[in-house]
């Protein structure tokens, strides 16, 4: 259910640029809950105790001060930071804000965030702080028009990438796991509705043993989880162009370049290859897709279609084109689709005789052109500057959603395990069978998150599939 | 020349079925002048399906009923022969009240009840015609994208009264549809096709084209019933005698078990097996079912036997529940075996289940198709969005069930009240009942098949329970003036000694001392390390209020309170699910905030802009009355709530 007043949490500037980045947190618990993770350098600047508008020195530890008092383990820093605390009702969202400057690092932010979410906080929806800022009281009639584009098109994206961005295999388990809850719940439903078809001696012994199974499950996923595995994390990259340009062989030498292999996955269909690369130190998610062209072959036409597909969730796209033949209309439609994109257009084939100048494309495509060749290895340390020059210019940014879809999953995740955990506890508790399903209801729905499933009627629909109910 | 009657009154009922008898009630104990019609005065509140009221759930819709001020509790408190609580060995929120009724008693003292109604009318005729006029302030126009029908205004129309088949006319300011199955009814088995309601009742022939005309879509649901046999052909001695509980709990908060106390009738059970499916599988080309003769959409939670043996052909055998049809019928009603087989066929396969082997049918099986509407139509209060003053409640709306009849009508009759007293509709929301949950997803959900209640459909379950149905809506009853103040001084009282015992025990700490622990032992309970609250011990599953009472010294004497089982048993289900009950509380606070946020009635989803397009064209034709009702709607998604949420701040 959506949730008006609760504490949300998310990383306020982009998670690419060098590490340095600001965690806010904005709601009724913000200051306890970084409290809780807070400890000053200077005695007397808790968090709890700081005037509006002032800042502390400190250290973000894990375990922190107060918990775990008789426990000799120290606290675990995680990052120096400074923290900015700023009261309701004059801030931005109107409400008690947090804002903890970090400077460790991605990885570091990331485990900050995490942390403030095992304490309390939601992680906020994308647009969310500047929709508390609108509905609670700072409207303005032309900017509410903004902010509603900025909700509608980030959620567009963070919906896609949520689920686009999700490795197969790990989608078929979320998807195993919950067949499994679901046919548990409504059977205990069909029970409960029509006891005397239906009875559940028994049950929770069962039950228990499978849960055992999916706690497991889950925990693996969630180490997966924190070794950054659920989600194809990097530059969402696409090789794009005409047929036998030579979109392959890039593909292959940039493989041969790459200082580690992070995972290789097989795409959905066979037109698709992905590769995850790290080129200079820089991530890339490379797609490397069917030849696109104008074409009456079915089979061909959902390679194209793919192809294009890609290309509208990439941040990048490279776009080779064979300078050996003249461009020709299906160049021109190429050139017309990525004009508002991120291109690097690589020139194929100056191993061979040109044919393709460098004005003739740029009059159509105003993308920076690097002349390669494949086959002699040759262009490419011109090209890795210029993929480095974006980068940290700015201009090539991460798909940071997916860094907040990631967490995102692995609170959804934990959330589910916990459910998970309740119900074992309600069953060693001896509690009767009809408290069992709302928490199985509740890990179903958390799961079904991460794959982007709603909930809607698979209940009812499982009930009546699964079991013959009724007079 | 022509004389025909007029006459004018408050409000009209039409239809005296279970919706139909609950909203006239409502009506004219509310003080409004009220008539309702019936094709049969021999058929008020029949119950033409099963013998029984209540069940999982719906056993929750009649306490809930009563609740605020309803009949069916009573009634059926009246005239039960058997009485159960389902699922006792379950947790509270699902424990579930069934009676078996005498059908012709039930009827008979619901008629009884009604012609002793001041302010209430009963009169026996068809009614062919519900009276529209149009409102003239009302503009409406047609948007440009999607093209779906906008209205502007609150109506476009509004109601006025009806006429009779006879052409008698009738004027009101509101009207209450409660048709049931009765609306272009057909009955159906095998090749015969009789069009008649149920019982060879006549059918509403000339409503639907009435209701198409007032701009009504009408669309076309079915469901069935199995076949009455005589008690004299049955072989009880094959099956298992189902006996009723000894200590019963009554339906109406206004009695106690010992108030109803009588001698029960039992129901037997016994099991189809691998010769009836065989008969059925070599029939199946018989039935209109499968041959598409029956074309209305039937419901998956009570198929016909034919239905089951094909969906579930792993299954060797299912349960039929052979119950009795009133204290003085020899007709027993064939539960599990429903079916629009041919009458051959219904022989053969009632005859092939042990102890119906000479059984002799009194009344076939048969299934019924009827004209309903989409519930989407109405506003949550029940009242047509698009005609004012015309409400429409029961099976009419889509439902099934008696309950789910009554609980429509006792909500639609109340609400017409409200507007004939110029008062604010009452709505319940999902937090509050299973009535509400009930109306919720009528008019918000799509339904393809006729809605039955499930307790998986209340996403608060543990706080709509059973038994604390009048905790719960007591107040709203007393505040519309469906429960009067004796009855309401009585729940005030008994209400303040739960609220105050269950703080108390709360409060009452007990220490570690000797006295203690030897109890604790004496009930196989662990010794206590620290003190605890008396409550604390009776969360303990082996512990309970009545199990405590040597060591808590204060406790006052309540054993001389008209309802000391229900305080007692109130007070024990509160302390012993604190913890389940507390997070289903927090859970009500935020859905209870989106519920608060009102959106007017006239918004035009068309301006705002940034509403994904599945989700402007659902929500203009929905037309929610909140966010939290808007934030239900399939195909609208947390964004477009957002982006709402923006726009009507900004407006």
């Amino acid at each position: 259910m959506m949730k008006l007043t609760d504490t949300i949490a998310a990383v306020a500037t982009g998670m690419n640029q060098g590490g340095i980045g600001v965690i806010r947190v904005s709601g009724e618990q913000a200051i306890s809950i970084v409290d809780s993770i807070f400890v000053p350098k200077k005695a007397g600047k808790e968090i709890r105790n700081m005037d509006s508008y002032t800042a502390a020195y400190g250290n973000i530890v894990r375990d922190g001060h107060g918990t775990h008092a008789s426990n000799d383990s120290k606290p675990e820093i995680i990052d120096e930071v400074i923290v900015l605390v700023m009261k309701a009702p004059s801030t931005y969202t109107k409400e008690d804000v947090v804002e903890i400057d970090c400077h460790g690092g991605m990885q570091v932010m990331k485990e900050i965030l995490h942390l403030v979410i095992q304490k309390g906080a939601r992680l906020a929806e994308p647009g969310e702080f500047t929709k508390r800022a609108f509905l609670n009281g700072r409207i303005d009639l032309s900017q509410a028009e903004s902010v509603m584009d900025l909700i509608s098109a980030k959620n567009e994206l963070a919906a896609k990438s949520a689920v686009s961005q999700l490795r197969g295999d790990l989608k078929l388990k979320i998807q195993s796991m919950r067949e499994k809850l679901i046919h548990n719940i409504a059977y205990i439903e069909s029970a409960l509705d029509d006891p005397e078809h239906y009875d559940l001696d028994g049950f929770g012994d069962e039950l228990d043993h499978l849960l055992d199974e999916v706690c497991e499950e889950m925990n693996h996923l969630l180490r997966s989880a924190e070794n950054g595995k659920m989600m194809k994390e990097g530059i969402q990259t696409v090789i794009l162009g005409k047929p036998n340009a030579g979109k392959s062989s890039v593909l292959n030498v940039m493989m041969g370049r790459e200082r580690a292999i992070v995972t290789d996955i097989a795409g959905t269909t066979r037109d698709t290859l992905e590769e995850s690369i790290s080129i200079e130190g820089i991530p890339l998610n490379i797609v490397d897709t069917a030849g696109i062209r104008e074409t009456s072959d079915v089979v061909e036409k959902i390679g194209v279609d793919k192809s294009l597909e890609a290309m509208e969730d990439a941040d990048l796209i490279l776009y080779i084109v064979d300078s050996s033949v003249a461009l020709d209309e299906n160049d021109y439609q190429i050139m017309d689709k990525i004009k508002e994109r991120n291109v690097i257009i690589l020139q194929n084939k100056s191993d061979l005789k040109n044919v393709v100048t460098k004005e003739e494309i740029t009059s159509h495509l105003e993308k920076p052109v690097i002349d390669i060749s494949a086959k002699e290895q040759t262009g490419f340390e011109e090209f890795y500057a210029l993929l480095n020059d974006m980068f940290f210019a700015g201009s090539l940014n991460y798909n940071d959603e997916i860094y907040i879809t990631n967490l995102r999953h692995k609170n959804a995740l934990e959330e589910a395990l916990a459910s998970v955990c309740m119900v074992k506890q309600s069953i060693a508790d001896g509690m009767p069978e009809d408290f069992y399903s709302i928490d199985l209801m509740a890990a179903y729905e958390r799961l079904g998150f991460i794959i982007g499933e709603s909930v809607e009627d698979d209940l009812v629909d499982t009930i009546f599939r699964e079991f013959c109910m009724g007079k | 020349m022509m004389n025909k009657i007029e006459e004018t009154y408050d409000a009209i009922v039409v239809g005296a079925g279970h919706a139909g008898c609950e909203a006239a009630l409502a009506l004219a104990r509310m003080g409004q002048e009220t008539i309702i019609f019936t094709v049969s005065m021999d058929s008020v509140a029949m119950m033409p399906c099963n013998p029984n009221v209540g069940g999982s759930s719906k056993g929750h819709l009649v306490r809930e009923i009563d609740a605020l001020g309803g009949e069916m509790g009573k009634n059926i408190d009246k005239t039960y022969i058997q009485s159960k609580m389902l699922n006792r060995s379950k947790g509270p929120a699902v424990h579930s009240l069934r009676a078996q009724a005498d059908k012709s008693e039930y009827t008979r003292q619901m008629r009884m009840t009604m012609e002793n109604t001041e302010h209430l009318t009963l009169r026996q005729a068809e009614v062919a015609e519900i009276l529209v006029e149009d409102v003239k302030d009302a503009t409406f126009f047609k948007a440009e994208e999607d093209s779906v029908h906008v209205f502007k205004g609150d109506c476009k129309k509004k109601v006025c009264g009806i006429r009779t088949k006879s052409g008698a006319t009738y004027y009101a300011k509101t009207v209450v549809l409660c048709t049931g199955v009765y609306l272009n009814a057909r009955c159906i088995y095998g090749d015969v096709v009789n069009h008649t309601g149920p019982n060879g009742l006549s059918a509403a022939t000339f409503l639907s084209d009435s209701l198409v005309n007032s701009g009504i879509p009408i669309r076309r649901f079915k469901t069935g019933t199995p076949a009455r046999i005589d008690k004299r052909s049955i072989d009880f001695s094959k099956m298992e005698e189902q006996k009723g509980d000894e200590d019963i709990v009554p339906f109406s908060f206004t009695n106690r078990a010992e108030d109803i106390e009588r001698e029960q009738i039992s129901c037997w059970l016994t099991y189809t097996n691998e010769e009836t499916h065989d008969i059925i599988r070599s029939n199946i080309d018989r039935s209109p079912l499968f041959s598409g003769a029956i074309e209305g959409t039937g419901p998956r939670y009570c198929p016909s036997i034919e239905d089951k043996v094909m969906k579930f052909a792993d299954k060797n055998r299912h349960q039929v529940f052979v119950e009795p049809e009133g204290e003085f019928t020899n007709e027993m009603y064939i539960g599990g075996m429903s079916s629009s087989l041919p009458e051959d066929v219904q022989y053969a396969m009632y005859r092939s289940v042990p102890g119906l082997e000479n059984a002799r049918i009194v009344r076939n099986a048969y299934a019924i198709e009827y004209d309903c509407i989409s519930a989407l139509l109405l506003k949550p209060s029940l009242e047509f969005k698009d005609v004012e003053g015309l409400y429409s409640a029961g099976q009419m709306n889509g439902s099934s069930g008696y309950e789910e009849a009554a609980a429509q009508g006792l909500m639609a009759g109340i609400n017409a009240a409200r507007k004939l007293q110029g008062k604010e509709e009452v709505v319940l929301d999902r937090s509050q009942g299973y009535i509400g949950v009930l109306i919720d997803d009528l008019v918000t959900k799509e339904t393809r098949e006729p809605y039955r209640m499930m307790t998986s459909r209340a996403e608060y379950r543990l706080l709509l329970r059973q038994d604390n149905a009048d905790l719960r809506l007591t107040d709203i009853g007393h505040e519309i003036g469906l429960i009067d103040e004796e009855r309401y001084a009585a729940f005030c009282h008994k209400r303040e000694i739960i609220d105050a015992e269950v703080a108390r025990l709360s409060e009452t700490m007990v220490g570690a001392n000797k006295t203690i622990q030897s109890f604790l032992e004496e009930n196989g309970s662990t010794t206590l390390k620290t003190a605890a609250s008396l409550a604390d011990l009776v969360k303990r599953p082996e512990l309970s209020y009545e199990m405590i009472a040597p060591i808590d010294e204060e406790r006052p004497d309540i054993s001389d309170e008209k309802f000391v089982k229900d305080i007692i048993n109130q007070i024990n289900i509160e302390l012993k699910y604190d913890g389940y009950i507390k997070r289903q509380r927090s859970q009500v606070e935020h859905f209870v905030k989106l519920e608060k946020k009102r959106i007017p009635a006239d918004l035009d989803y068309n301006d705002v802009h940034n509403l994904r397009k599945e989700a402007r064209q659902k929500l203009n034709e929905i037309r929610p009355e909140n966010i939290g009702q808007a934030s239900r709607i399939s195909g609208v998604s947390p964004a477009d709530i957002s982006v709402l949420l923006i726009y009507l701040n900004a407006k």
